[in-house]
């Protein structure tokens, strides 16, 4: 729909209204909209991408929070990865102010290091990746924690940072562009369901 | 001379609580010329700061799941607008051993109109003469066509879309145009059309054309967060302004009230409440008062105006204050329809909620249970939110390039369904104050005892087989886990999807319930108590029966006709 369609509604007076008291006037309605999303996005107030300092995870458990991120998500040749899309900013904020989180998910990182010491000597990080491969492989899967029980923690664990991950990205600018959401936004009308064969 | 009194207002109404009943007593009272003030638990609303219309969630840092991630598969997540809340902290409730109840609670101007689904059900004929039709529950004192003109005023003032339809013990109102269906409005549609289930055009409280200086809907979908436009209804856009308008209106923000003080006469003379901005001790004086804090809140203060006069707490001679507690009755399940995979890009948001719906299609018909529910259901390409690929995930499993795709092809194609259904009052579920237990200003809290009955039980049964033919026939699959957060068939089923939790349909009423009979009922046929002339109650609280129609849309009638009610005796002196 056009701007011009939309900025002969009123209702977008309010927005502008609302959004500097006035001093928007005479800028089209939807920038107006576009403004308050603005103001929000500075209010986050974060540091870019790579100079984000952990709030819970200390450095090197974040490195691994930050690569199972984008092992889970990741980049393809139609959009970015986890990392890109703030998961695991999202993830270290939720995790410091949820005692919950802070036990599943710094015990699974613990525990997948421990683990992978064992058997390859070295935390995750630092296995090869065929190595990280095989440990994921049997962690990110409930049927091999039915064969073998003591898996069911990390299973768990995994299950759990899947999730966070795909809220993360999901919710991200590129994951519901990846998705091809549309909508959330101002129309004048809504024509409902286009022609589709089936429904 | 020392002055011992200093002059002291005294209002013509008070008005505790700023929710659909207590904002309509405001315009309707104010507009009829009385001067009225209001107590508001929670502060002033301002949408334009409040509000997160058309926020993206990547723009909050919680993404929408709130601090803690609290409210991430919780209907108050971080979106809704403001002061709705499961738990407040400072003021809790309490539960009877081995019960089970979730209130959600609202401290804000407008209450939770600013947070409901803009539902907007007129009761039928039938649900006034339940215990005449069936023999269980209780007769309204008043018939359907007595609050009809009512439910004309309020249709006509603020603007419900839906369509004329003559449908069995459903009526019509005074509609504007529903909005078109969306793709999986139409593909349900079909389904119910073979099963002769009825699915029309549903019946909101959302402007798709102007009205009264407001705009019409810009069809985002995001009704629960609160409207910028007030192009939905909600107490404190529609009612307040309108009150405020008259220049006979003053808010009192942030009061919480204590309890209804009664003078020598066993009138209401003033109402005593906490300013939470200082926390001192005040009280408003009016010559009338109504009551409107949500039916249980009104309850408890009714239960905790104790005097002399009136040993048992107000309006309760008959001790019915607190009985006849019900909710909806709610079952949930999901679908996953393989056809709206890989579905063309298109804008689905529409309107806030569901454009269609099912009204109870077996009435009048013989059933194995009495009474009769409701479908509400959607889905399909909303706006990606925190919890929504829980299932997803649990389904695919593993990680990676095919994870992804996986979430792609499979977003959009999950449709959900909620059945609400009415309750018949029963004794073993009501709230009384606990007897220990306070809240931070030293208030006794309420205690929740709850018990469904088989009625419910069966009724809930039968929604999740009706849910399953319809997902069925319209070629899905049924999924596990709730509505709010469907997964993989097999999923463990928790019991609240089967049979909501008490409470947790936010449809509990019926707590200081009208009648013709004062022994029986703490309010006559005009919301009136029968013990205290010039005391009203004007939200849910009087409703007699709970029937499968929200109660946001009769709680508003009703308050318009008790007003009206009250203006007219303000003008023969009787109150």
């Amino acid at each position: 729909m056009s701007i011009d369609s939309v900025s002969r509604r009123s209702v977008l007076k309010s927005i502008t209204l609302g959004a500097a008291a006035g001093s928007v006037l005479s800028v089209i309605p939807l920038q107006a909209a576009e403004h308050i999303h603005n103001m929000i996005e500075s209010e986050k107030a974060d540091a870019p991408v790579g100079l984000y300092t952990p709030k819970f995870f200390n450095a090197h458990d974040y490195q691994t929070l930050q690569s199972l991120c984008e092992t889970i998500l990741p980049a393809d040749a139609d959009s970015g990865g986890a990392i890109e899309a703030g998961a695991p900013e999202f993830i270290d904020l939720l995790t410091r102010e949820n005692p919950d989180y802070q036990s599943r998910l710094g015990g699974g990182i613990q525990w997948l290091d421990a683990e992978c010491t064992r058997r390859y000597g070295k935390p995750y990080l630092d296995a090869a990746p065929d190595q990280q491969k095989q440990i994921l492989d049997l962690i990110a899967y409930r049927k091999n924690a039915g064969a073998d029980p003591s898996l069911a923690p990390a299973v768990d664990f995994f299950a759990f940072l899947r999730n966070l991950v795909s809220d993360g990205y999901f919710t991200s600018k590129i994951g519901i562009k990846y998705l091809g959401y549309k909508g959330n936004t101002f129309r004048l009308d809504f024509p409902g369901c286009p022609p589709v064969p089936g429904v | 001379m020392l002055q011992i009194n200093p002059i002291r207002k005294v209002y013509d109404v008070c008005i505790i609580g700023s929710g659909a009943g207590g904002g309509t007593a405001a315009k309707v009272l104010t507009e009829g010329g009385l001067n009225v003030a209001m107590l508001e638990a929670g502060p002033r609303l301002n949408p334009d700061k409040d509000f997160k219309e058309h926020v993206w969630p990547y723009q909050l840092a919680h993404r929408g799941a709130g601090v803690a991630a609290k409210g991430r598969l919780e209907f108050n997540n971080e979106f809704l607008a403001p002061n709705g809340f499961w738990e407040i902290e400072g003021e809790p409730y309490t539960t009877a051993p081995g019960t089970k109840f979730r209130w959600f609670r609202s401290r804000i101007e407008g209450g939770r109109t600013n947070h409901y689904g803009r539902i907007s059900l007129r009761f039928g004929p039938a649900d006034f003469r339940a215990r005449s039709r069936d023999g269980m529950g209780d007769d309204w004192p008043i018939a359907y066509e007595e609050l009809a003109p009512y439910y004309d005023k309020v249709e006509s003032f603020i603007g419900v879309y839906g369509t004329k339809e003559n449908f069995p013990n459903a009526p019509d109102g005074i509609f504007q145009p529903p909005p078109h269906p969306r793709c999986t409005e139409t593909l349900i549609k079909k389904a119910c059309d073979r099963l002769n289930i009825a699915c029309i055009p549903s019946r909101m409280a959302i402007l798709t054309q102007p009205l009264n200086g407001r705009d019409a809907c810009h069809y985002c979908a995001q009704c629960g967060r609160g409207c910028k436009s007030a192009s939905n209804f909600s107490s404190s856009q529609v009612m307040i302004p309108p009150a405020t308008a008259t220049g006979r209106f003053t808010m009192i923000a942030n009061a919480m009230a204590r309890e209804l003080v009664v003078d020598k006469t066993g009138k209401v003379e003033s109402v005593s409440y906490i300013d939470k901005s200082t926390g001192a001790e005040q009280r408003a004086y009016a010559r009338a008062f109504v009551v409107a804090a949500s039916a249980c809140e009104s309850a408890r203060l009714l239960l905790n105006s104790r005097s002399s006069l009136f040993p048992n707490g107000l309006a309760n001679s008959s001790g019915v204050v607190g009985r006849y507690l019900t909710d909806s009755v709610g079952s949930d399940l999901a679908g996953y329809f393989p056809q709206l995979e890989n579905f063309p890009v298109h804008n689905h948001d529409g309107a806030g909620g569901m454009h269609m719906y099912m009204p109870w299609w077996l009435f009048g018909k013989k059933n194995d249970f009495l009474r009769g529910y409701h479908i509400e259901f959607g889905g399909g390409r909303n706006l990606p939110s925190v919890g929504q690929f829980d299932g997803v995930n649990a389904e695919h499993e593993g990680y990676g390039l095919s994870l992804k795709q996986q979430t792609r092809t499979s977003y959009g194609a999950v449709i959900g369904f909620s059945g609400r259904g009415e309750m018949i009052p029963n004794d073993k579920s009501f709230c009384d104050l606990d007897p220990t237990v306070v809240d931070r200003w030293g208030i006794p809290v309420l205690r929740f005892h709850w018990q469904w009955g088989e009625n419910e039980i069966k009724m809930a049964q039968h929604m999740r087989e009706t849910f399953r033919s319809i997902i069925e026939t319209a070629g899905g699959r049924v999924m596990g886990g709730t509505r709010r957060h469907p997964l993989p068939a097999g999923a463990p089923q928790s019991a609240e999807a089967s049979l909501s939790e008490p409470g947790a349909i936010i449809h509990e009423l019926g707590t200081v319930r009208m009648g013709n009979n004062p022994k029986t009922s703490a309010l006559n046929r005009n919301c009136q108590a029968h013990d205290v002339k010039n005391l009203f109650v004007a939200d849910a609280a009087p409703f007699v029966t709970n029937p499968d129609k929200n109660p946001t849309l009769t709680i508003t009638a009703l308050a318009w006709r008790t007003s009206e009610y009250l203006i007219d005796q303000a003008k023969k002196g009787e109150v």
